[in-house]
């Protein structure tokens, strides 16, 4: 066992680990942050999305020793300081960019990172970009509308598409 | 002014604030004070007899505590088929015991044999791979042909044959089929394979059993589509518990589209050990094992002809389905191949002559059940392909042969035992050549080739059933459940309300949905009803959410529930008002007597309902809480017409979809975002299916599609935009709502369009293909364009 001391959403947490504990298993059932989700066991799905001092990183991909003194972000820290959802969290909820909701998470903190390089992104660089990120529910439609949305671009012809 | 709440409103999902932020409460965030974690040893043969089991090294490892196997399970019952088929010659099927853990033998890759109880998920696992399997290797049963044939070894041993079932539905009489064909002036024959496909909700299985000692009760949390289903078919079928102390919860259910219906080995083991060994016991699906244990949807080889007279009418379609039922019978797996594929072969069209002709066939690979469809989507592949093959044959344009054959006149009684009450199939091709803008093709088409690309243009059209009903003819059918649902509004006594329904919303929204409907119907603010759901300890006896049917099903028995409660609000109302009930009516949450100003407010009404200090409490008893089950008198016959257009590379094969566009009849629409997006996601699937996903096992029934690595899943850039119309409605004519379901269309409409474009584009080039099987990939078309 080893302990482990990183920021999350702004606040420093620590507990014991075992060595191959992942970090997504450390948010999750040690902070009790379940909104990083498991969808799968190869890094595919991208359930777990999270950032990393500010990059996106699938959480499963990570043993929780090596975030050590790292900032990580997770999807319980989204939301605007009054509780409101963020800019993001607003347009996937406008556009109906989720149904299950599984997915989500990763969804919103792929498109947080991507929309923070490449604040007006194609919809063909988006589409590329959420390559790492599987839904099973939207067809991909309202996920992609809901990030041009965010980035601040009409969409206004897609619905008349 | 357009209105802004209730019924045909775009309202957005007030669940989604609890998914946007993290909030949400999945089967896996459940964890109850001192759980335990249990790991299940699967089989690594596909085939197999279990000569031992030594658990004795893995029950003496740290945190370990207790390993069951199946002989722990020798005095329960096995998992239930929910559906007994009778085939041609009216005996029932071949019905072999699904066990909890392996007896005897081991049936599948990923037959569970043993489970590990340990403190924690590490130590299960790391236990589970210190028990020792002397397991003699059979040969694997994998293609349905083989089974079939005669001496081949045996799935069941008990089982006279891998044939569970010879099932014939329509024209039973084989000399009047073939005479419909002698007389036919073209038939075409089509041979494919409809591929086994792997559901993949993205939240896997769940499963926490928790006993409680004390009062005798077992709590299931459960990642399932129907918890009330799942806790009659455990209780009665497996465990024999009495179902007043067993309580099973859905929470946030992280999609299913199919696969969450089914009762699981997971479930009853989970609520069986709790007791054992008097701990919670939790049960979390690696992907892995989803891959292993998921019931599988799909996997029909079919031969399909089609009759046409000189004038291109359909005179006879006769089929000949293999279906794959893997090596247990699952929960509805027999009704797929059958009442759910056979019944839609009518598709939109009037042929007077169908026979559908299925055998059902036990392999060792993993059970097939319902996928998002289930039975539609084959049935519809197989007569939309034929209908395109014919057009090419005889030099037709694809939609002038399917409108030539359109049925158009309503109710119409298909020959293989539907009633389809109403529909618009020109309604819906008019809506698509518009959306589509198929006189546009042409160009399209040119600019395509321009750059050295073959375009080609692919339509469809699709009918399915959906809401399955009613229960007194699907009993005679052979199902072994009814298929109403439940809905009890209860209103709070400050005018607020509460919707129990049986229904289970795991994507679809039924959060936002069902309280449009209730507060429209009242005239109140949505923000004061709100629906409960998943809790068998909360909601009336319902059958959860599959085929389409929670708002046509579950929806109708909430109006009916509602109806009630206006009604015995109005003789409140009229007793406050001093007025005949008779004049009482009820606008935007009101009740006023007619022609005059005297009014009295919902709020009013309700409180007086629970404080009956002036109340005809001779006449009426207090309260306001009203119960209804709905079973329907049909089913529901959503139809529409899609069209994908798709650029296929010459050099390698790839195709691409360039536009997809969807024309569907759903009669009323509650809420059209919400439909859209149920649309979208049903295309999107049929686009992985078309072109992308496939599960496929070796010969010695080893699956090597196993992973997300291996299966491939429909990604942000396989796919584009999608139009969706739905504006052509013919409401449906038997439920309250006049809706019909929305949430399968997709999926049964888009693979046939998909591949009907690549043969088209094609065969612009002069590639003379007759059909391309599914997935289509880049190989399998480069091949093909090799000739």
């Amino acid at each position: 066992m080893s302990e482990v001391t990183m920021r999350v959403n702004g606040k420093s947490v620590s507990g014991q680990v075992e060595n191959r504990t992942l970090l997504s298993t450390f948010l999750r059932d040690s902070l009790g942050l379940t909104g990083t989700h498991i969808g799968c066991d190869t890094s595919q799905c991208g359930a777990c999305v999270i950032h990393v001092d500010g990059a996106a990183v699938k959480a499963c991909t990570m043993l929780a020793v090596e975030a050590e003194g790292a900032d990580v972000a997770t999807i319980e820290g989204q939301a605007n300081a009054d509780g409101s959802l963020n800019v993001i969290q607003q347009a996937f909820q406008d556009h109906h960019g989720l149904q299950c909701g599984f997915c989500t998470p990763g969804m919103v903190m792929s498109a947080a990172a991507l929309l923070k390089d490449n604040p007006r992104p194609s919809e063909a660089v988006i589409r590329k970009y959420l390559e790492g990120n599987l839904c099973r529910c939207t067809g991909y439609h309202n996920i992609v509308k809901a990030i041009l949305a965010a980035s601040g671009q009409s969409v206004d012809a897609i619905a008349a598409e | 002014m357009p209105k802004d709440s209730g019924i045909g409103v775009s309202q957005k999902r007030r669940e989604d604030v609890r998914f946007l932020t993290g909030a949400g409460n999945y089967t896996d965030d459940i964890n109850v004070r001192g759980q335990t974690h249990v790991h299940f040893l699967r089989s690594e043969v596909a085939h197999g007899r279990i000569d031992g089991i030594d658990t004795s090294a893995a029950a003496a490892m740290a945190g370990v505590v207790r390993v069951f196997t199946g002989a722990d399970f020798e005095g329960v019952g096995g998992l239930p088929c929910g559906w007994q088929v009778t085939d041609r010659d009216n005996n029932p099927m071949q019905e072999p015991p699904h066990p909890i853990l392996a007896q005897a033998k081991v049936r599948h890759v990923g037959d569970p044999i043993a489970a590990v109880v340990a403190e924690t998920y590490e130590q299960a696992r790391d236990a589970a791979e210190a028990i020792k399997v002397d397991i003699t290797e059979l040969p694997a049963i994998v293609n349905m042909q083989s089974a079939l044939a005669e001496g081949s070894d045996k799935v069941h041993d008990d089982l006279t044959s891998n044939l569970c079932f010879d099932w014939c539905l329509g024209e039973t009489d084989d000399a009047k089929v073939q005479a419909a064909f002698d007389e036919a002036a073209h038939v075409t024959t089509l041979e494919l394979v409809n591929q086994r496909l792997v559901a993949n909700p993205m939240e896997p299985r769940v499963a926490v059993g928790d006993y409680n000692r004390a009062s005798d009760e077992h709590t299931l949390y459960t990642t399932s589509q129907n918890p009330h289903v799942i806790r009659l078919l455990m209780c009665a079928f497996v465990l024999g518990l009495p179902e007043h102390k067993v309580r099973v919860v859905a929470p946030d259910v992280g999609g299913g589209f199919g696969t969450k219906i089914f009762h699981y080995a997971e479930e009853a083991f989970c609520t069986f050990a709790a007791k054992e060994c008097n701990r919670p016991v939790k049960w979390t699906a690696s992907r892995t094992e989803s891959f292993l244990s998921d019931a599988q949807g799909r996997d029909h080889v079919t031969k399909i002809e089609l009759a046409l007279d000189s004038s291109n009418n359909f005179t006879a379609i006769r089929t000949n389905t293999l279906a794959n039922l893997g090596a247990y019978l699952s929960t509805f797996s027999s009704s797929v191949p059958t009442w759910l594929h056979g019944t839609l072969m009518a598709g939109n069209y009037k042929t007077p002559v169908i026979q559908v002709n299925v055998k059902a066939v036990f392999t060792n690979t993993v059970p097939v059940d319902a996928y998002r469809g289930a039975g539609r989507p084959e049935a519809t592949f197989q007569l939309e392909r034929a209908i395109d093959t014919a057009a090419r044959e005889l030099g037709l344009d694809p939609i002038t042969l399917r409108r030539q054959n359109f049925i158009t006149e309503f109710p119409y009684a298909t020959p293989v035992a539907l009633e389809y009450d109403t529909g618009n199939y020109h309604g819906t091709m008019d809506r698509l050549e518009a959306v589509a803008d198929i006189g546009g093709f042409a160009a399209r088409r040119a600019a395509s080739e321009a750059s050295g690309k073959l375009r080609g243009l692919g339509i469809n059209c699709y009918i399915e059933a959906c809401g399955i009903a009613p229960s007194n003819i699907v009993g005679m059918l052979g199902a072994r459940a009814g298929l109403y649902d439940a809905a009890t509004v209860r209103v709070n006594a400050t005018g607020s309300i509460s919707v129990l329904v049986g229904a289970h919303s795991h994507g679809q929204g039924h959060e936002t949905v069902f309280p449009q409907v209730v507060a429209d119907m009242i005239g109140i603010d949505e923000s004061q009803v709100e629906i409960v759901h998943g809790d068998s300890a909360k909601i009336p006896f319902g059958m959860g959410t599959y085929g389409s049917r929670s708002l046509a099903v579950c929806g109708s028995a909430m109006v009916r529930a509602t109806e009630k409660i206006i009604n015995k609000a109005k003789k409140i109302a009229a007793h406050l008002l001093e007025a005949s009930e008779a004049d009482i009516e009820l606008k935007d949450g009101v009740f006023s007597v007619a022609g005059t100003d005297k009014s009295v407010a919902w709020g009013d009404v309700t409180l007086t309902a629970y404080v009956p200090h002036n109340f005809p409490l001779e006449d009426l008893e207090p309260g306001l809480e009203e119960t209804s089950f709905y079973d329907p008198a049909n089913f529901t016959f959503p139809a529409g017409a899609y069209a994908c257009e798709v650029e296929v590379d010459p050099e390698t094969g790839q195709v691409s979809i360039e536009r997809f566009c969807a024309a569907d009849d759903f009669g009323n629409i509650v809420n059209p975002m919400i439909v859209d997006g149920q649309v979208h996601g049903g295309i999107g699937q049929g686009i992985g299916q078309a072109l992308l996903e496939n599960c496929a096992y070796d010969q010695d029934g080893q699956l090597v599609s196993g992973s997300f690595m291996d299966y491939a899943m429909p990604r942000a850039d396989d796919v584009p935009f999608y139009a969706v119309d739905h504006s052509s409605q013919t409401p449906c004519t038997h439920n309250p709502l006049g809706v019909k379901g929305c949430g399968e269309a997709g999926a049964i409409g888009s693979p046939p369009a998909v591949v009907n474009a690549v043969i088209d584009g094609l065969h612009s080039a002069n590639h003379g293909v007759k059909h391309i099987d599914m997935p289509v990939t880049p190989a399998r078309v480069w091949e093909a364009m090799q000739g």
